[in-house]
Protein backbone atom coordinates (compact mmCIF):
# COMPACT_ATOMS: atom_id res chain seq x y z
CA UNK A 1 0.00 0.00 0.00
CA UNK A 2 2.25 2.79 -1.15
CA UNK A 3 -0.02 4.88 -3.25
CA UNK A 4 -1.71 7.54 -0.57
CA UNK A 5 -4.62 7.75 -3.01
CA UNK A 6 -5.38 3.77 -2.65
CA UNK A 7 -5.32 4.34 1.54
CA UNK A 8 -7.89 7.46 0.90
CA UNK A 9 -10.02 5.71 -0.98
CA UNK A 10 -10.28 3.04 1.39
CA UNK A 11 -10.92 4.91 4.36
CA UNK A 12 -13.76 6.30 2.80
CA UNK A 13 -15.16 2.99 1.94
CA UNK A 14 -18.75 3.49 3.76
CA UNK A 15 -18.88 1.17 6.96
CA UNK A 16 -21.45 1.02 9.57
CA UNK A 17 -19.63 0.55 13.01
CA UNK A 18 -20.21 -2.50 15.06
CA UNK A 19 -21.48 -2.44 18.85
CA UNK A 20 -19.12 -2.61 21.36
CA UNK A 21 -17.66 -4.53 22.80
CA UNK A 22 -18.59 -7.38 21.26
CA UNK A 23 -18.62 -9.97 23.97
CA UNK A 24 -22.40 -10.86 24.20
CA UNK A 25 -24.10 -13.23 26.39
CA UNK A 26 -24.60 -16.62 24.64
CA UNK A 27 -22.00 -15.98 22.63
CA UNK A 28 -18.62 -17.74 22.20
CA UNK A 29 -15.27 -16.00 23.19
CA UNK A 30 -13.62 -14.51 21.13
CA UNK A 31 -16.50 -12.99 19.23
CA UNK A 32 -17.31 -14.79 16.00
CA UNK A 33 -16.97 -11.23 14.34
CA UNK A 34 -13.41 -11.09 14.78
CA UNK A 35 -12.95 -13.30 11.97
CA UNK A 36 -14.97 -11.45 9.29
CA UNK A 37 -13.49 -8.68 10.89
CA UNK A 38 -9.85 -9.98 10.27
CA UNK A 39 -10.76 -11.15 6.50
CA UNK A 40 -12.34 -7.33 5.44
CA UNK A 41 -9.89 -4.87 4.11
CA UNK A 42 -8.52 -1.87 6.05
CA UNK A 43 -10.07 -1.80 9.27
CA UNK A 44 -13.44 -2.31 11.25
CA UNK A 45 -14.52 0.76 13.44
CA UNK A 46 -17.31 0.95 16.37
CA UNK A 47 -18.78 3.40 18.35
CA UNK A 48 -17.66 2.97 22.12
CA UNK A 49 -20.51 3.41 24.48
CA UNK A 50 -19.89 7.39 24.84
CA UNK A 51 -19.90 7.54 21.42
CA UNK A 52 -16.36 7.92 20.49
CA UNK A 53 -15.15 6.09 17.37
CA UNK A 54 -12.03 3.98 17.19
CA UNK A 55 -10.57 1.68 15.17
CA UNK A 56 -10.63 -2.34 15.92
CA UNK A 57 -7.37 -4.28 14.69
CA UNK A 58 -7.80 -7.60 14.90
CA UNK A 59 -4.99 -9.66 12.39
CA UNK A 60 -2.01 -10.43 13.94
CA UNK A 61 0.42 -8.80 11.92
CA UNK A 62 -1.60 -5.30 12.43
CA UNK A 63 -2.07 -6.00 16.17
CA UNK A 64 1.89 -6.39 16.62
CA UNK A 65 2.71 -3.84 14.11
CA UNK A 66 -0.54 -1.18 15.85
CA UNK A 67 1.64 -2.07 19.34
CA UNK A 68 4.74 -0.85 18.15
CA UNK A 69 4.12 2.40 16.13
CA UNK A 70 5.74 5.18 17.47
CA UNK A 71 3.12 7.16 15.87
CA UNK A 72 0.44 5.12 18.05
CA UNK A 73 0.75 6.66 21.70
CA UNK A 74 -0.74 4.67 25.12
CA UNK A 75 -1.36 8.37 26.77
CA UNK A 76 -4.68 9.31 27.30
CA UNK A 77 -4.11 12.82 27.97
CA UNK A 78 -3.98 13.10 23.91
CA UNK A 79 -7.38 14.31 22.13
CA UNK A 80 -9.34 11.16 21.25
CA UNK A 81 -8.09 8.35 23.33
CA UNK A 82 -10.62 6.09 23.77
CA UNK A 83 -11.17 6.58 27.13
CA UNK A 84 -15.29 5.63 27.39
CA UNK A 85 -16.81 4.84 31.09
CA UNK A 86 -17.69 1.32 30.40
CA UNK A 87 -15.01 0.01 28.54
CA UNK A 88 -12.44 0.17 31.59
CA UNK A 89 -10.90 3.49 30.73
CA UNK A 90 -7.57 4.44 31.39
CA UNK A 91 -6.58 6.69 34.00
CA UNK A 92 -3.97 9.15 33.04
CA UNK A 93 -1.03 10.55 34.76
CA UNK A 94 -3.05 13.53 36.54
CA UNK A 95 -5.11 11.22 38.35
CA UNK A 96 -2.81 8.34 39.05
CA UNK A 97 0.89 9.22 38.75
CA UNK A 98 3.04 6.15 38.17
CA UNK A 99 0.37 4.97 36.22
CA UNK A 100 3.12 3.88 33.11
CA UNK A 101 1.14 2.08 31.22
CA UNK A 102 -0.37 5.12 30.38
CA UNK A 103 3.04 7.10 29.22
CA UNK A 104 5.20 6.32 25.99
CA UNK A 105 8.66 6.00 25.60
CA UNK A 106 11.04 7.91 26.83
CA UNK A 107 9.02 8.79 29.89
CA UNK A 108 7.49 5.42 30.22
CA UNK A 109 11.21 3.61 30.18
CA UNK A 110 12.11 5.28 33.61
CA UNK A 111 9.46 3.09 34.98
CA UNK A 112 9.80 0.15 33.34
CA UNK A 113 13.38 -0.12 33.81
CA UNK A 114 13.37 0.76 37.31
CA UNK A 115 11.04 -2.65 37.84
CA UNK A 116 12.17 -4.69 34.90
CA UNK A 117 14.84 -6.64 36.93
CA UNK A 118 12.60 -7.94 39.51
CA UNK A 119 10.91 -9.97 37.35
CA UNK A 120 13.43 -11.14 35.03
CA UNK A 121 13.11 -15.27 34.14
CA UNK A 122 15.98 -15.55 36.61
CA UNK A 123 13.72 -13.80 39.57
CA UNK A 124 10.58 -15.46 39.07
CA UNK A 125 12.36 -18.54 38.90
CA UNK A 126 13.86 -17.82 42.52
CA UNK A 127 10.22 -17.09 43.61
CA UNK A 128 9.24 -20.52 42.36
CA UNK A 129 9.42 -22.39 46.09
CA UNK A 130 7.32 -18.90 48.10
CA UNK A 131 4.63 -19.51 44.61
CA UNK A 132 4.54 -23.61 46.20
CA UNK A 133 4.01 -22.73 49.19
CA UNK A 134 0.82 -20.51 49.18
CA UNK A 135 -1.18 -23.25 46.39
CA UNK A 136 -0.41 -25.78 48.90
CA UNK A 137 -1.77 -23.61 51.36
CA UNK A 138 -4.90 -22.99 49.42
CA UNK A 139 -5.51 -26.88 48.53
CA UNK A 140 -4.81 -27.47 52.29
CA UNK A 141 -7.60 -25.06 52.78
CA UNK A 142 -9.77 -26.20 50.28
CA UNK A 143 -9.65 -29.70 51.37
CA UNK A 144 -9.95 -29.59 55.02
CA UNK A 145 -12.92 -27.49 54.50
CA UNK A 146 -15.01 -29.79 52.61
CA UNK A 147 -15.18 -31.86 49.15
CA UNK A 148 -16.62 -28.24 47.38
CA UNK A 149 -15.24 -25.27 46.39
CA UNK A 150 -15.71 -22.16 44.16
CA UNK A 151 -12.07 -22.37 42.55
CA UNK A 152 -12.41 -19.09 41.52
CA UNK A 153 -12.70 -17.51 45.21
CA UNK A 154 -11.33 -19.82 47.17
CA UNK A 155 -7.97 -20.99 44.46
CA UNK A 156 -7.76 -18.88 41.33
CA UNK A 157 -7.95 -15.61 42.83
CA UNK A 158 -6.36 -16.24 46.35
CA UNK A 159 -3.39 -17.70 44.82
CA UNK A 160 -2.25 -14.51 42.59
CA UNK A 161 -2.93 -11.85 45.07
CA UNK A 162 -1.32 -13.74 47.70
CA UNK A 163 1.80 -13.93 45.21
CA UNK A 164 1.62 -10.33 44.47
CA UNK A 165 1.00 -8.89 47.69
CA UNK A 166 3.84 -10.51 49.85
CA UNK A 167 5.90 -9.20 46.62
CA UNK A 168 4.93 -5.75 47.25
CA UNK A 169 4.97 -6.22 50.68
CA UNK A 170 1.12 -6.04 50.71
CA UNK A 171 -0.49 -7.67 54.20
CA UNK A 172 -2.37 -10.34 53.81
CA UNK A 173 -5.13 -8.81 56.08
CA UNK A 174 -6.23 -6.59 53.56
CA UNK A 175 -6.91 -8.45 50.53
CA UNK A 176 -10.59 -8.00 50.65
CA UNK A 177 -9.90 -4.52 50.76
CA UNK A 178 -7.58 -4.41 46.90
CA UNK A 179 -9.45 -7.28 45.77
CA UNK A 180 -13.01 -5.42 45.68
CA UNK A 181 -11.62 -1.95 44.57
CA UNK A 182 -9.98 -3.84 41.62
CA UNK A 183 -13.21 -5.51 40.68
CA UNK A 184 -14.91 -2.30 40.15
CA UNK A 185 -11.99 -0.97 38.40
CA UNK A 186 -12.37 -4.20 36.10
CA UNK A 187 -16.07 -4.23 35.24
CA UNK A 188 -17.51 -2.64 32.33
CA UNK A 189 -20.72 -1.62 33.85
CA UNK A 190 -18.99 0.43 36.63
CA UNK A 191 -20.46 3.72 36.47
CA UNK A 192 -17.19 6.67 35.98
CA UNK A 193 -17.76 7.69 39.64
CA UNK A 194 -17.30 4.40 40.80
CA UNK A 195 -14.49 4.56 39.08
CA UNK A 196 -12.87 6.98 40.67
CA UNK A 197 -13.82 6.29 44.20
CA UNK A 198 -12.28 2.86 44.03
CA UNK A 199 -8.84 4.26 42.32
CA UNK A 200 -8.60 6.80 44.93
CA UNK A 201 -9.03 4.51 47.97
CA UNK A 202 -6.84 1.68 46.76
CA UNK A 203 -4.31 5.21 46.07
CA UNK A 204 -4.79 6.27 49.99
CA UNK A 205 -4.83 3.22 51.23
CA UNK A 206 -1.46 2.36 49.20
CA UNK A 207 -0.28 5.94 50.29
CA UNK A 208 -0.21 4.99 53.87
CA UNK A 209 1.35 1.70 53.53
CA UNK A 210 4.15 3.60 51.67
CA UNK A 211 4.57 6.39 54.93
CA UNK A 212 4.68 3.29 57.09
CA UNK A 213 7.38 1.37 55.16
CA UNK A 214 9.14 4.66 55.01
CA UNK A 215 9.29 4.77 58.49
CA UNK A 216 9.66 0.63 59.00
CA UNK A 217 11.30 -1.37 56.01
CA UNK A 218 10.45 -4.64 55.35
CA UNK A 219 12.19 -7.32 52.79
CA UNK A 220 9.66 -6.39 50.01
CA UNK A 221 9.80 -4.38 46.34
CA UNK A 222 7.76 -1.38 48.04
CA UNK A 223 10.19 -1.04 50.50
CA UNK A 224 13.57 -1.61 48.19
CA UNK A 225 11.96 0.77 45.72
CA UNK A 226 11.64 3.28 48.39
CA UNK A 227 14.95 2.68 49.06
CA UNK A 228 16.34 3.00 45.38
CA UNK A 229 14.76 6.25 45.40
CA UNK A 230 14.49 6.49 41.59
CA UNK A 231 10.69 6.98 41.78
CA UNK A 232 8.94 9.67 44.24
CA UNK A 233 6.49 8.13 46.92
CA UNK A 234 3.85 9.54 44.76
CA UNK A 235 4.96 7.69 41.76
CA UNK A 236 5.68 4.33 44.05
CA UNK A 237 1.63 4.72 44.70
CA UNK A 238 0.51 4.38 41.58
CA UNK A 239 3.16 1.78 40.64
CA UNK A 240 2.46 -0.47 43.62
CA UNK A 241 -1.03 -0.15 42.24
CA UNK A 242 -0.72 -0.96 38.72
CA UNK A 243 1.34 -3.98 40.11
CA UNK A 244 -1.42 -4.87 42.65
CA UNK A 245 -4.38 -4.91 40.13
CA UNK A 246 -2.38 -6.38 37.27
CA UNK A 247 -0.48 -8.94 39.68
CA UNK A 248 -4.07 -10.83 40.75
CA UNK A 249 -6.98 -10.06 38.55
CA UNK A 250 -5.35 -11.22 35.27
CA UNK A 251 -3.67 -14.12 36.74
CA UNK A 252 -6.85 -15.44 38.70
CA UNK A 253 -9.09 -15.21 35.37
CA UNK A 254 -6.20 -17.34 33.23
CA UNK A 255 -6.43 -19.73 35.89
CA UNK A 256 -9.66 -20.35 36.45
CA UNK A 257 -10.22 -21.04 32.56
CA UNK A 258 -7.27 -23.40 32.40
CA UNK A 259 -9.24 -26.02 35.31
CA UNK A 260 -11.70 -25.92 33.22
CA UNK A 261 -9.71 -26.79 29.91
CA UNK A 262 -7.65 -28.81 31.43
CA UNK A 263 -10.55 -30.99 33.33
CA UNK A 264 -11.64 -32.39 30.08
CA UNK A 265 -8.26 -32.37 28.55
CA UNK A 266 -5.82 -34.26 31.26
CA UNK A 267 -3.81 -35.68 29.07
CA UNK A 268 -2.06 -31.97 28.87
CA UNK A 269 -1.43 -30.95 32.87
CA UNK A 270 1.25 -30.73 33.59
CA UNK A 271 2.75 -30.05 30.45
CA UNK A 272 4.41 -26.71 30.20
CA UNK A 273 3.48 -26.05 26.80
CA UNK A 274 -0.51 -25.83 27.71
CA UNK A 275 0.37 -22.62 29.73
CA UNK A 276 1.59 -20.97 26.55
CA UNK A 277 -1.60 -22.42 24.20
CA UNK A 278 -3.50 -21.41 26.99
CA UNK A 279 -2.67 -17.79 27.41
CA UNK A 280 -3.23 -17.88 23.53
CA UNK A 281 -6.71 -19.34 23.62
CA UNK A 282 -8.21 -17.01 25.95
CA UNK A 283 -5.81 -13.98 25.80
CA UNK A 284 -8.39 -12.61 28.96
CA UNK A 285 -7.08 -9.25 28.45
CA UNK A 286 -8.81 -8.86 25.40
CA UNK A 287 -9.96 -5.20 25.94
CA UNK A 288 -6.61 -3.78 27.80
CA UNK A 289 -4.63 -2.01 25.50
CA UNK A 290 -5.99 0.87 24.02
CA UNK A 291 -4.52 3.31 21.90
CA UNK A 292 -4.40 6.72 19.39
CA UNK A 293 -2.89 8.12 16.75
CA UNK A 294 -0.74 11.18 16.98
CA UNK A 295 0.08 11.64 13.46
CA UNK A 296 -1.53 9.70 10.44
CA UNK A 297 -0.65 6.00 10.17
CA UNK A 298 -1.57 3.50 7.97
CA UNK A 299 -2.30 -0.06 9.44
CA UNK A 300 -3.54 -2.89 8.04
CA UNK A 301 -4.25 -0.66 4.97
CA UNK A 302 -6.32 1.66 6.67
CA UNK A 303 -5.48 6.08 7.11
CA UNK A 304 -5.86 6.37 10.58
CA UNK A 305 -5.69 9.92 11.64
CA UNK A 306 -4.25 11.67 13.97
CA UNK A 307 -6.83 11.54 17.10
CA UNK A 308 -8.34 8.46 16.20
CA UNK A 309 -8.84 5.87 18.56
CA UNK A 310 -7.54 2.38 18.41
CA UNK A 311 -7.90 -0.74 20.24
CA UNK A 312 -5.64 -3.45 19.00
CA UNK A 313 -7.56 -6.70 20.10
CA UNK A 314 -5.56 -9.72 21.34
CA UNK A 315 -7.72 -12.49 21.58
CA UNK A 316 -8.66 -11.61 17.95
CA UNK A 317 -4.34 -11.70 16.88
CA UNK A 318 -4.08 -14.67 18.65
CA UNK A 319 -7.07 -16.55 16.75
CA UNK A 320 -5.99 -15.42 13.18
CA UNK A 321 -5.73 -18.34 11.38
CA UNK A 322 -2.87 -17.15 9.27
CA UNK A 323 -0.64 -17.36 12.02
CA UNK A 324 -2.08 -20.30 14.22
CA UNK A 325 -3.51 -23.42 12.40
CA UNK A 326 -7.50 -24.34 13.47
CA UNK A 327 -6.82 -21.58 15.80
CA UNK A 328 -9.97 -22.12 17.72
CA UNK A 329 -9.08 -25.66 18.88
CA UNK A 330 -6.65 -26.09 22.25
CA UNK A 331 -3.85 -27.71 21.31
CA UNK A 332 -0.46 -26.90 23.40
CA UNK A 333 1.46 -29.04 20.43
CA UNK A 334 1.53 -26.37 18.87
CA UNK A 335 4.03 -23.67 18.73
CA UNK A 336 2.06 -20.63 21.00
CA UNK A 337 4.32 -18.57 21.78
CA UNK A 338 4.37 -15.76 19.39
CA UNK A 339 0.96 -15.29 20.64
CA UNK A 340 0.57 -11.33 22.14
CA UNK A 341 -1.59 -12.34 24.88
CA UNK A 342 0.34 -10.27 27.03
CA UNK A 343 0.64 -7.26 24.50
CA UNK A 344 3.71 -7.03 22.41
CA UNK A 345 6.65 -3.95 22.18
CA UNK A 346 7.28 -1.72 25.38
CA UNK A 347 4.06 -2.08 26.90
CA UNK A 348 4.24 -6.09 26.92
CA UNK A 349 3.69 -7.50 30.72
CA UNK A 350 6.08 -6.72 33.22
CA UNK A 351 5.03 -9.64 35.02
CA UNK A 352 4.42 -12.27 32.09
CA UNK A 353 7.30 -14.48 33.49
CA UNK A 354 5.59 -14.52 37.49
CA UNK A 355 2.12 -15.51 35.58
CA UNK A 356 3.71 -18.57 33.59
CA UNK A 357 4.97 -19.68 36.87
CA UNK A 358 2.15 -18.95 38.74
CA UNK A 359 -0.11 -21.14 36.04
CA UNK A 360 2.06 -23.59 35.53
CA UNK A 361 2.39 -24.52 39.80
CA UNK A 362 -1.36 -23.87 40.11
CA UNK A 363 -1.90 -26.75 37.72
CA UNK A 364 0.39 -29.09 38.27
CA UNK A 365 -0.32 -29.21 41.92
CA UNK A 366 -3.94 -28.84 41.68
CA UNK A 367 -4.72 -31.64 40.05
CA UNK A 368 -1.93 -33.83 41.85
CA UNK A 369 -3.47 -33.11 45.39
CA UNK A 370 -7.02 -33.42 44.00
CA UNK A 371 -7.22 -36.46 41.13
CA UNK A 372 -10.63 -36.49 41.45
CA UNK A 373 -11.59 -32.62 40.99
CA UNK A 374 -14.61 -31.98 38.98
CA UNK A 375 -17.30 -29.42 38.22
CA UNK A 376 -20.25 -29.21 40.15
CA UNK A 377 -22.37 -27.14 37.39
CA UNK A 378 -22.38 -28.54 33.29
CA UNK A 379 -19.48 -26.01 31.86
CA UNK A 380 -22.30 -24.34 29.77
CA UNK A 381 -23.66 -23.20 33.30
CA UNK A 382 -20.44 -21.64 34.50
CA UNK A 383 -21.13 -17.65 35.04
CA UNK A 384 -18.93 -15.90 32.35
CA UNK A 385 -17.77 -12.17 33.20
CA UNK A 386 -19.66 -10.67 30.27
CA UNK A 387 -19.43 -7.44 32.24
CA UNK A 388 -15.52 -7.74 32.81
CA UNK A 389 -13.03 -5.56 31.49
CA UNK A 390 -11.01 -9.35 31.11
CA UNK A 391 -12.89 -12.34 29.98
CA UNK A 392 -12.89 -14.76 33.06
CA UNK A 393 -15.44 -16.59 35.18
CA UNK A 394 -17.25 -15.04 37.94
CA UNK A 395 -17.60 -18.27 40.24
CA UNK A 396 -15.79 -21.85 39.13
CA UNK A 397 -18.23 -24.57 41.62
CA UNK A 398 -16.06 -27.87 41.61
CA UNK A 399 -15.88 -31.02 44.45
CA UNK A 400 -14.10 -33.45 45.20
CA UNK B 1 23.08 -17.19 11.32
CA UNK B 2 23.85 -13.57 13.32
CA UNK B 3 22.38 -12.19 16.24
CA UNK B 4 23.41 -8.86 17.52
CA UNK B 5 21.03 -7.41 20.37
CA UNK B 6 19.85 -3.24 20.42
CA UNK B 7 19.39 -3.15 24.28
CA UNK B 8 17.87 0.42 24.08
CA UNK B 9 15.49 -1.61 22.50
CA UNK B 10 15.03 -4.48 24.51
CA UNK B 11 11.78 -4.48 26.81
CA UNK B 12 13.20 -7.13 29.37
CA UNK B 13 10.03 -9.17 28.74
CA UNK B 14 12.71 -12.32 28.82
CA UNK B 15 10.76 -13.70 25.91
CA UNK B 16 13.95 -14.32 24.51
CA UNK B 17 14.90 -16.48 27.38
CA UNK B 18 12.23 -18.65 27.13
CA UNK B 19 12.20 -19.16 23.74
CA UNK B 20 16.30 -20.38 23.73
CA UNK B 21 17.79 -20.61 26.91
CA UNK B 22 21.16 -21.41 25.47
CA UNK B 23 21.29 -18.54 23.14
CA UNK B 24 19.88 -15.49 25.19
CA UNK B 25 20.08 -14.48 28.83
CA UNK B 26 19.48 -11.12 30.61
CA UNK B 27 21.48 -9.21 32.97
CA UNK B 28 20.94 -8.11 36.42
CA UNK B 29 18.97 -5.57 34.74
CA UNK B 30 16.96 -7.74 33.15
CA UNK B 31 18.41 -6.61 29.89
CA UNK B 32 19.33 -9.27 26.72
CA UNK B 33 22.71 -10.73 27.00
CA UNK B 34 23.93 -13.25 23.66
CA UNK B 35 25.21 -16.34 25.92
CA UNK B 36 26.18 -18.29 22.77
CA UNK B 37 25.48 -18.66 18.94
CA UNK B 38 23.02 -21.51 18.08
CA UNK B 39 24.71 -24.63 17.76
CA UNK B 40 22.31 -26.57 15.49
CA UNK B 41 19.02 -25.48 13.65
CA UNK B 42 16.92 -26.42 16.35
CA UNK B 43 18.41 -23.88 18.70
CA UNK B 44 18.11 -21.40 15.37
CA UNK B 45 15.14 -22.02 14.96
CA UNK B 46 14.42 -21.12 18.84
CA UNK B 47 16.71 -18.24 18.72
CA UNK B 48 14.42 -16.79 15.62
CA UNK B 49 11.42 -17.06 17.77
CA UNK B 50 12.84 -15.44 20.97
CA UNK B 51 13.69 -12.69 18.94
CA UNK B 52 12.52 -10.27 16.34
CA UNK B 53 13.86 -11.50 12.46
CA UNK B 54 14.04 -8.86 9.68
Amino acid sequence: MSDPREIEKMTTVDRCPVAFPLRQPGQSFPPPQYLEFREQEGLVSTTLPSGELVWLVTRHEDVRAALTDPRISSNPSHPGFPRAAKTGGVPSQDEVPGWFVALDPPEHGRFRKTLIPEFTVRKVREMRPAIQQIVDERIDAMLAAGDTADLIADFALSVPSLVISSLLGVPNADRDFFETRTRVLVTLTSTDEQRQAASKALLRYLNRLISVKQKRPGDDLISQLLADGTLSKQELSGVSMLLLIAGHETTANNIGLGVVTLLSNPQWIGDERAVEELLRYYSVADLVAFRVAVEDVEIGGQLIRAGEGIIPLVAAANHDGTVFERPDEFDPSRSARSHVAFGYGVHQCLGQNLVRVEMDIAYRTLFERIPTLELAVPVTELPIKYDGVLYGLHSLPVRW
Amino acid sequence: MRISVDTDRCVGAGQCVLSAPDVFDQDDMGIVLVLAEPADEPAREAARRGGATR
